[in-house]
């Protein structure tokens, strides 16, 4: 395994690489955990944890009360690691649905990660095939979510690299052991906890505080805006793809602002200074 | 194909059928967690869209909460006796006060649960 041999060679300083080379040496974990970025990345997951908790229990209990059995629950908790997408596929699972009809709804519903991988590709290139998989795997929404607000711009710089991977260990860590605990603990206590309480809303309440945290600029808040209502408007549209039409009139709606909101201020800095 | 309805009937029965769908599902949110960069080779995004990752996160997160707010059984409520509505309103104005995403997760459920579970809402 290659993490094993990465494991065995020395901690080499890391010689500078040339910004063409497509492949880093991956540090290994134990080095990256020492590193004070992963605390870092630990410490932002543990204010959202409650929330991710509340909605990895309540998807334990769905898929329980759906019918599934516990070896099911359990297998899909451990390897499908995608909330949204377990709870769509489970009804069609219990229903007998074909497989593509399953296979394809789970896609639509995750097709947002497929736009978070456009932003996080300048960050995962310089990493090998093997660990850019597991990397991708292991990158729920709230994980891109602090990565890229901790990490606004992608480096090739090796101190920077180390950083980056070290917060998102630490983020991907604490998610992924909060998400697995409480699933389990749904799953075995499935009978005992009732849908209906709604203990499910702290996960949306997460999503909310995260997404409040977000809004540095106007026009951040004008895409929320835009992109809640538009997808309210396209809730209709089968497998969730509601969320893909409303990234996009969002993007295709702030982009032009953006730059219209630029070309005016430049316009009015040239009118100041010709005043001065 | 009767695995589903042997599932439901004789509780705790496992299917290989379900099992290999889990490993597809498995795949797919590897391939579309990925899928941009499983390639190395070069690709370089056009300036609109590049422009437009400013406002991905923001935009699929809204995507993702506001219809679990305003929304029940795909419709727009057309109520005010609805919890959740209160229940973000608290959180969204403790994470301003507090600056704390914890806060608002814990406000807005001490808001949301006594109303939804005591009152019904």
């Amino acid at each position: 395994m290659p993490q094993q041999a990465a494991a065995l060679q020395p901690a080499a300083p890391q010689t500078t690489q040339p910004a063409a080379q497509p492949t880093a040496q991956p540090a290994t974990a134990s080095a990256l955990w020492r590193h004070p970025e992963a605390l870092l990345g630990l410490r932002d997951m543990a204010t959202v944890a409650i929330g991710i908790g509340a909605w990895g229990m309540m998807t334990g209990v769905a898929m329980v009360n759906a019918g599934m059995s516990t070896v099911e629950a359990l297998a899909m908790t451990f390897f499908v690691y995608a909330g949204s997408a377990q709870l769509a596929a489970t009804p069609l699972i219990m229903a007998g649905a074909p497989m593509w009809v399953i296979l394809a709804t789970a896609l639509c519903v995750n097709l947002r990660f497929v736009v978070f991988s456009v932003h996080m590709r300048a960050y995962m290139l310089h990493f090998p095939l093997w660990r850019r998989l597991v990397a991708g795997y292991l990158t729920a929404d709230l994980n891109y979510v602090f990565f890229v607000r901790r990490h606004p711009t992608p480096s090739a710089d090796p101190a920077v690299l180390r950083a980056q991977q070290a917060y998102w260990l630490g983020g991907c860590s604490a998610n992924w052991s909060t998400w697995m605990l409480c699933s389990v603990i749904g799953v075995a206590l499935a009978n005992f906890i009732p849908v209906a309480w709604g203990l499910g809303f702290a996960g949306i309440l997460a999503l909310l505080g995260v997404a409040l945290s977000l809004l540095k600029t106007r026009l951040q808040s004008v895409a929320a805006l835009i992109a809640g209502a538009a997808a309210v408007a396209a809730f209709a549209l089968p497998l969730r793809l509601n969320i893909l039409v409303a990234i996009a009139v969002a993007v295709v709606v702030c982009v032009p602002l953006a730059a219209v909101r630029k070309a005016r201020m430049q316009s009015s800095q040239r009118t100041e200074q010709e005043a001065s | 194909m009767t695995s589903g309805l042997l599932a439901s009937t004789v509780p705790n029965v496992t299917d290989g059928w379900t099992l290999l769908t889990i490993a597809g599902l498995t795949v797919i949110t590897v391939l579309t967690r990925s899928f941009f960069f499983i390639s190395q080779r070069d690709f370089k995004l056009p300036r609109w869209a590049e422009q437009g990752l400013h406002y991905a996160p923001i935009a699929a997160l809204a995507a993702v909460i506001v219809p679990e707010l305003v929304m029940s059984q795909g419709q727009l409520i057309s109520t005010l006796q609805d919890t959740r509505i209160y229940g973000a309103i608290a959180g969204t104005a403790v994470f301003f006060w507090r600056k704390s995403t914890l806060g608002c997760i814990i406000a807005g459920m001490a808001v949301y649960l006594p109303l939804h579970i005591g009152w019904g809402w």
